[in-house]
């Protein structure tokens, strides 16, 4: 009887918890081309990498796109990776938004959502950014316009200079 | 089979199938492509809906609480 019910409890327990954690700050962040099969993702070994999660059906999403723009444009010399990870079900929908946005930093398409269920964005858009060695340091939830601006340029430009 | 153990299966079942079980299948914040679509959203009359609210938070003189326009996008 006893040994039932503490069989029964142990498979609860484990049931209720089995949801995966989010990623957070201090955590490493695996190889995005494990996460992102058949993607061509850029190379981040010894670079400041932000990951930001878009979706074409986000408006805040676009929002960040000029933004994001401006910090590719200032810090790619520097060190800094920007790359952008759709999570649009329809690839023709991440086709059409993307060309629409005009980025010029990679975009990559996680159609299988594998990266998606290991950063576990809590809201749309989502952004990672990882230091030089590859621990995620810093997670943004949302954009919200000038003020995501400034701690970004400022969480990177402590990034970059370590 | 005694009484309690008899009673724990209903209530360990009735535990996993409610909303509280974190194990049922959910929306992610990155799966709600769908619950975005304008068709999604309550009301398919933005102007009617906007015009409503005006006239409710006028007479009630309060404003906000009413939510965001589209579907369930979430974002945010």
């Amino acid at each position: 009887m006893k040994t039932l019910l503490s069989l029964i409890a142990v498979t609860l327990c484990t049931a209720l918890t089995a949801s995966a954690e989010p990623a957070k700050a201090g955590q490493s962040m695996p190889k995005l081309a494990s996460l992102l099969p058949g993607a061509s993702v850029p190379a981040t070994a010894g670079k400041v990498v932000l990951v930001d999660f878009w979706a074409s059906w986000c408006g805040p999403c676009k929002a960040s796109f000029p933004v994001l723009n401006k910090l590719h444009e200032t810090y790619a010399s520097k060190g800094l990776v920007v790359i952008g990870v759709g999570v649009d079900e329809d690839a023709a929908k991440y086709q059409a938004f993307a060309g629409k946005m005009g980025a010029k930093f990679p975009l990559v398409h996680d159609s299988a959502h594998k990266a998606a269920a290991f950063f576990g964005p809590a809201t749309m858009p989502t952004s990672y950014l990882v230091d030089r060695k590859g621990v995620i340091r810093h997670v943004h939830s949302g954009f919200r316009g000038a003020k995501t601006e400034a701690e970004y340029i400022s969480e990177i430009e402590a990034l970059l200079a370590q | 089979m005694n009484l309690p153990v008899k009673l724990l299966f209903p209530f360990a079942a009735a535990a996993l199938a409610t909303s509280c079980s974190p194990s049922l299948a959910r929306v992610k914040p990155y799966e709600r492509g769908t619950l975005a679509k304008p068709v999604m959203s309550e009301s398919m009359d933005p102007l009617l809906t906007a015009m409503t609210e005006h006239a409710y938070f006028s007479r009630e003189a309060s404003f906000g609480g009413g939510g965001v326009g589209g579907g369930g996008c979430g974002c945010n």
